[in-house]
């Protein structure tokens, strides 16, 4: 069945309680239902598209300005140009930037070591604030750390002596 | 130039990265004096916020003097001392025209949920941010203020975000003469929110938070009660108790995607990420109000959802009101507050962190080390 636009106005009763003081507070204090004019309003120069660019596909256009912090790359890049197949209404979007988000990490210790930098881990997580301002925590975690870890090169090593032992 | 570079969840460093240059005949460069690490920027942080992407620098909380100016830039000159809203805003679009300017639909190709931000992720444009010595900022002709004569640098860097965001939540509150209004978080934006309730003519404000500095804090910076939930059995049915049994005529939830509280919330929200971030203060907003309340919401969820009583919101008739705050349009009055004295921005600063040590000043906020409230950042070229 066909769609066929009605002029609302001649539907009987319209807008007979509409009343224009009764508009909210924030965030529409300031209406003027400028967007029931649609997408035609005069749009700022448009910003060279000279990097790529994701774009949400519920938009037609790039928009006027955009960030150009760090254009998607590498595996994580592939998974993000996939997500954006997907409206940000749909998990298809947002799970799989997350996915990347998590390689990303990856990727960026590999950049890092691939120019020669060693990722002070310990540093980055800004430990010496930790040593300095919660020094029993700090404490606390290193020695569950080292328990945890202990535990686990134990483990690891049982593991490997049964496996040796029932070759024999 | 020196700029902080998020290299995963829990890891930043301060790395040399290029000078920014200008992209677009509106664009400025600006030479960042002060810089905050927002509450936000902790979601970003702990890797809550999709499409975060490594190599970014963070920071949408600055002031500094504009280096550069595109050739379309009337409004600024080289050398103006400004400060520049979170929100990147076109001033052009039917959503600005409204003034809501943090709606904006020119400024942010990765979402249409969200406008464009300063260091806030590819989700909110892909901008670099000023936790550096310099910044790229787009519209220079609509965002940036330049900062009145004799303001405190330290005032003018929280009216970018954090007092317009309290007072918004505030002023979406709805609140009338003699309202009790309850606030969830006694973070910055919290105890800003609880100081404007005030503005708006509130008869009793309540802050709730698991922190007792931060209550603490809140209870002298901005006047109000403050109680711990921890030490409170349950906290809606606390609020149901003080208030004749029938709740708070407004809450605002100042917390967002990592509240504590809820054992349920925090496993599925934060560390399973099954949903949007733990959405517990948000949940304890809509069962505190009172039938036909208003729950005004500035707390950041992420875009997936989130599990709350949407139930309860139908059958108590509660309206919930929430946006990212609209700076432009609020920065009038709110620097009329502060020059009269009504609004004390720089009061919430603790600390005055050297930039080079990004990786400290991330972590003590994250980890509420040292009574921390509010952290600034000072680049090395501030002093020029």
């Amino acid at each position: 069945m066909e769609n066929t636009p009605t002029n609302y106005k001649d539907i009987k009763g319209w807008g007979i309680d509409a009343d224009p003081e009764n508009d909210p507070t924030y965030p529409i204090k300031n209406r003027t239902d400028e967007e029931h004019k649609g997408y035609n309003w005069e749009r700022p120069a448009q910003q060279p598209v000279d990097i790529e660019v994701l774009q949400s596909n519920e938009r037609p256009n790039v928009t006027a300005v955009f960030g150009t912090s760090t254009p998607p790359s590498g595996l994580s890049g592939e998974i993000r140009r996939f997500a954006f197949k997907y409206s940000e209404g749909s998990y298809g979007h947002w799970l799989p930037l997350i996915l990347a988000d998590r390689i990303n990490v990856y990727e960026g210790i590999i950049d890092d070591l691939s120019s020669g930098r060693v990722p002070n881990i310990f540093a980055e997580r800004g430990w010496t604030a930790e040593w300095k301002y919660n020094r029993e925590g700090f404490i606390k975690k290193a020695l569950a750390g080292i328990v945890i870890g202990s535990f686990v090169v134990a483990a690891l090593c049982y593991k490997n002596k049964s496996k040796s032992h029932f070759k024999k | 130039m020196l700029a902080m570079n998020y290299r995963g969840p829990f890891r930043v460093r301060l790395d040399q990265k290029p000078y920014p240059e200008i992209k677009h005949p509106n664009d400025a460069i600006i030479r960042v004096t002060r810089s905050c690490i927002c509450g936000s920027d902790l979601h970003l942080y702990h890797g809550l916020v999709p499409d975060t992407r490594v190599g970014m620098t963070f920071g949408h909380e600055f002031v500094g003097v504009v280096e550069e100016i595109g050739e379309s830039v009337q409004k600024l000159k080289v050398g103006d001392n400004v400060l520049v809203p979170f929100n990147i805003a076109c001033g052009a679009c039917a959503f600005c025209k409204q003034g809501l300017y943090g709606n904006c639909h020119e400024s942010n190709s990765q979402a249409t949920a969200v406008g464009g931000i300063f260091g806030y992720s590819h989700t909110a444009g892909g901008y670099d941010g000023g936790q550096a010595e310099y910044v790229r900022v787009p519209y220079a002709d609509v965002g940036p203020t330049v900062i009145p004569e004799g303001m405190d640098p330290d005032d003018a860097v929280l009216l970018t975000d954090v007092v317009p965001t309290g007072y918004q939540a505030a002023e979406m509150a709805g609140i009338q003469k003699g309202d009790t209004v309850v606030i969830f978080g006694a973070g910055p934006i919290g105890i800003m929110a609880a100081k404007c309730c005030w503005l708006f003519g509130a008869g009793r404000v309540i802050v709730i938070d698991h922190l007792d500095y931060r209550l603490e804090f809140a209870r002298n910076y901005a006047n109000c009660e403050a109680y711990n939930f921890k030490s409170l059995e349950d906290p809606v049915l606390f609020i149901k108790k003080i208030t004749d049994w029938l709740g708070a005529d407004a809450c605002i939830d100042a917390v967002g995607c990592e509240a504590a509280g809820s054992a349920l919330q925090t496993i599925t929200g934060r560390k399973m990420l099954l949903q949007a971030g733990s959405a517990t203060a948000l949940h304890w907003a809509i069962n505190s109000v009172k039938k036909g309340g208003i729950v005004s919401i500035v707390g950041v969820y992420g875009p997936t959802g989130n599990l709350i009583p949407i139930g309860n919101v139908v059958n108590k008739g509660i309206t919930i009101r929430a946006n990212q705050a609209s700076v432009k349009r609020l920065l009038p009055r709110l620097i009329d507050h502060v020059q009269a004295g009504r609004l004390d921005p720089k009061g919430l600063i603790t600390h005055r962190i050297p930039l080079e040590e990004i990786s400290e000043a991330y972590h003590i906020f994250s980890a509420k080390l040292d009574n921390c409230i509010k952290p600034v950042l000072i680049p090395p070229s501030a002093q020029r």
